[in-house]
């Protein structure tokens, strides 16, 4: 099978670690992944901010770029959901492509049909649910279930775990004292269960949530899912 | 009213409010939880509130006259208020003409929004709060700051001492040895109470639900305030908001099911009120309905914020917003706060000041408030559409921030020079500074350590490995 990979422009600017991850893991259960570079931002944070003007033109080149691929899959939750739920307004182009995006888990799961990818992480590991691939895409247990199998990994449960952990885009800018206090609460969350990873599926929470934990100089650190799901005995991830 | 991050700014450091908050609101989410959960067919009753809803506001007119005819044929009397100064006016007429300077009102949104109560002093006429938390809030010379529970950033400790030191200045005062027991604050509220509704000749009220067909008007409650409210008085003067009406009995089936599910978790609300004009020998002998636009109208022309006024006024949406659980009612500045009140408030009073236009951004667009909202409205649909309005308008920062939109917008759009950009960043990523200057970006770097920048972009990575 031969797949797009819709890597995002925070995973490329800011976290590609995340992306040669996604390609790594597709690659060993025998996706040839093709990485079409007229891609570049959904468009996401211009819809949210109230930009609909300014969001058009991304659309047109997401849509563009993604042009005769069935399967476009990306580590982000959130881009996924922009794409699914945002983009068929914007004309029968953009709607013909959000049903071929898929969210990650969501590709491995449904379209893959594996939930043992194979991964070995040998940490104790707590999920946090981002909000848009937990309400908008409806992501459910897949994640959970991806990394309940993975060998070593010891999964830990997250207190208040669908709870927002305060990023929200524009948000943390617009309003960070509220958005600080979001991110406070999720990470003394976070540090109760003993966990030394905080997984996700959308690395712009974790840049988020991260930032603060490297504040605090804690003993957790944040990592996408993919990165684990990618870690193997024989080349594990760092 | 400050704009909301201001005001927010100084409640997230309020830690009494931040614990008062988080317990209430956690509280009441749970329970919530489980009531709904008891019901098989709650998707179903959502879909079906949402489309009555719907249908009574593609049709708002009709319903209304129909609704006036009504509750006219039973013996009340209608008045039409296009805003607050015209209800208030109205109110403070119908009150007069009764010779009386004292009214009892059962807690109402709709005066709130109008504040009517500061209007009746203005003229003179005192208006007691007999809900309980609205007497905390009115003996502490606060304002509300739920819709539902509007003392939820008082503790009991605080609350004892409100009624302790204000109650003797408006009727019977409190025990001097009264404790922060539940039962004890309860039963000085209720004495106080007794006496007021025991002397009023006029109760003021608003309505969850107006039933246009036999023009009955339902209030539903869980203290029995309302009914003192509604019954014992000679003069009831309701005040509501005219998305309340409903066309039929039949349709009241749904709401009165969710509602109570939605707001205290409970199956049924413990006091269910209705009145249909007059009766001789029961009840008030004169009865006045004000119906109100003050913005309706308006927000009813927006095709995507109309939505807001399915509304039932349940606060599912504040007790599940992790925005409003750090930030309070207050820093919304308006009486209705949370979610909700962030797409309601700035389509009944515009977008043109500070606060109003502050209050569309005052979410994260988690979702939840959409996932628990009984008559399913889409709130971040909602706040996302507002924005736009508010961006659009060119206010404050924004003419600005569109015009750094457009900058990123056209780099978006042109790969090469994204990918230059991203590469450059990644060349001088050991020069960056850890905490960044402005406003946005300094406030970003206050709370949170920006990532180290990446040795290559993925672009990059990709055209090395895998071409």
């Amino acid at each position: 099978m031969r797949v797009a990979l819709f890597v995002t422009c925070v995973n490329d600017a800011v976290f590609p670690s995340t992306g040669v991850a996604t390609v790594r893991l597709l690659e060993r259960l025998g996706v040839e992944v093709d990485f079409p570079a007229a891609q570049s931002c959904c468009g996401q944070p211009q819809f949210n901010t109230g930009y609909r003007a300014e969001t058009e033109p991304l659309v047109r080149r997401t849509v563009r770029a993604f042009e005769g691929y069935d399967h476009v899959v990306t580590p982000s939750g959130s881009c996924a959901a922009m794409v699914r739920r945002h983009y068929p307004p914007f004309g029968a182009d953009a709607a013909g492509l959000a049903p071929r995006v898929y969210e990650l888990t969501e590709f491995l799961v449904d379209v893959l049909g594996v939930t043992d990818v194979g991964a070995y992480f040998p940490h104790r590991v707590t999920y946090h649910p981002s909000c848009h691939g937990l309400r908008l895409l409806g992501l459910g247990e897949r994640p959970r279930r991806l990394l309940e199998a993975v060998k070593g990994l010891e999964l830990v449960e997250l207190p208040g775990a669908e709870e927002c952990c305060g990023f929200g885009g524009t948000f943390a800018v617009k309003n960070p004292d509220v958005s600080a206090a979001m991110g406070a609460d999720k990470i003394t969350n976070a540090l109760s269960t003993g966990a030394d990873v905080l997984c996700g599926a959308d690395n712009s929470c974790l840049l988020h949530v991260g930032g603060m934990l490297r504040r605090q100089e804690a003993p957790l650190r944040a990592l996408h899912l993919a990165e684990i799901l990618a870690s193997t005995e024989e080349e594990p991830w760092a | 009213m400050p704009a909301f991050p201001k005001a927010a700014h100084e409640a997230v450091r309020n830690e009494t409010l931040r614990a008062n908050l988080r317990h209430a609101t956690h509280t009441i989410r749970d329970k919530r939880a489980r009531a709904v959960a008891e019901l098989d067919d709650w998707a179903a009753l959502r879909e079906a509130g949402k489309r009555i809803k719907d249908r009574t506001l593609r049709q708002l007119d009709t319903h209304l006259l129909q609704l006036e005819e009504a509750v006219t044929a039973a013996g009340g009397t209608v008045h039409w208020a296009a805003d607050a100064a015209e209800a208030n006016r109205i109110v403070t007429g119908l009150v007069r003409a009764t010779g009386e300077s004292e009214v009892v009102k059962v807690k109402s949104m709709a005066t709130q929004e109008i504040g009517l109560n500061e209007h009746l002093e203005a003229e003179g006429i005192a208006a007691y709060e007999t809900d309980l938390a609205e007497l905390i809030v009115q003996l502490g010379e606060d304002r509300p700051s739920h819709i539902l529970v509007p003392a939820i950033h008082r503790n009991r400790g605080e609350i004892r001492d409100i009624f302790r030191s204000e109650m003797g200045k408006w009727g019977r005062p409190a025990p001097d040895d009264l404790t922060d027991s539940p039962a004890e604050l309860a039963e000085a509220a209720r004495l106080h109470l007794r006496e007021k509704f025991l002397r009023a000749k006029v109760g003021i009220s608003g309505a969850n639900f107006m039933v246009a067909e036999t023009g009955t008007l339902v209030v539903v409650e869980s203290e029995g305030n309302g009914r003192m409210c509604l019954t014992l008085p000679e003069t009831l003067i309701s005040v509501v908001g005219i998305e309340k009406v409903v066309p039929t009995w039949r349709d009241l089936e749904v709401f009165l099911q969710t509602l109570p599910r939605s707001s205290t978790a409970e199956r049924m609300n413990p006091y269910t009120s209705m009145w249909t004009g007059t009766t001789d020998g029961d009840g008030p002998g004169t009865f006045h309905l004000v119906l109100l636009d003050n913005g309706r109208t308006d927000a009813l022309a927006d095709e995507v914020g109309r939505q807001a006024l399915r509304c039932i006024r349940c606060s599912a949406c504040l007790n599940v917003c992790p925005v409003y659980e750090r930030a309070g009612g207050h820093a919304y500045g308006s009486v209705y706060p949370g979610p909700i009140g962030a797409i309601l408030t700035p389509q009944l009073r515009g977008t043109a000041s500070e606060v109003d236009a502050s209050l569309p951004y005052a979410s994260s667009l988690c979702g939840a408030c959409y996932e628990v909202c009984p008559v399913a409205i889409d709130i971040p649909e909602v706040l996302v559409h507002l924005r736009e309005k508010v961006a659009d308008q060119g206010g404050k920062g924004h003419r600005l921030e569109k015009a750094a939109v457009r900058a990123a917008g056209w780099v978006l759009d042109h790969p090469g020079v994204l990918a230059a950009g991203e590469r450059i960043a990644s060349k001088t990523r050991r020069l960056h500074p850890k905490k960044l200057p402005g406003p946005g970006a300094g406030a970003w770097t206050e709370s949170r350590d920006l990532p180290e920048m990446p040795a290559e972009p993925f672009r990059d990575w990709w055209r090395k490995n895998r071409t």
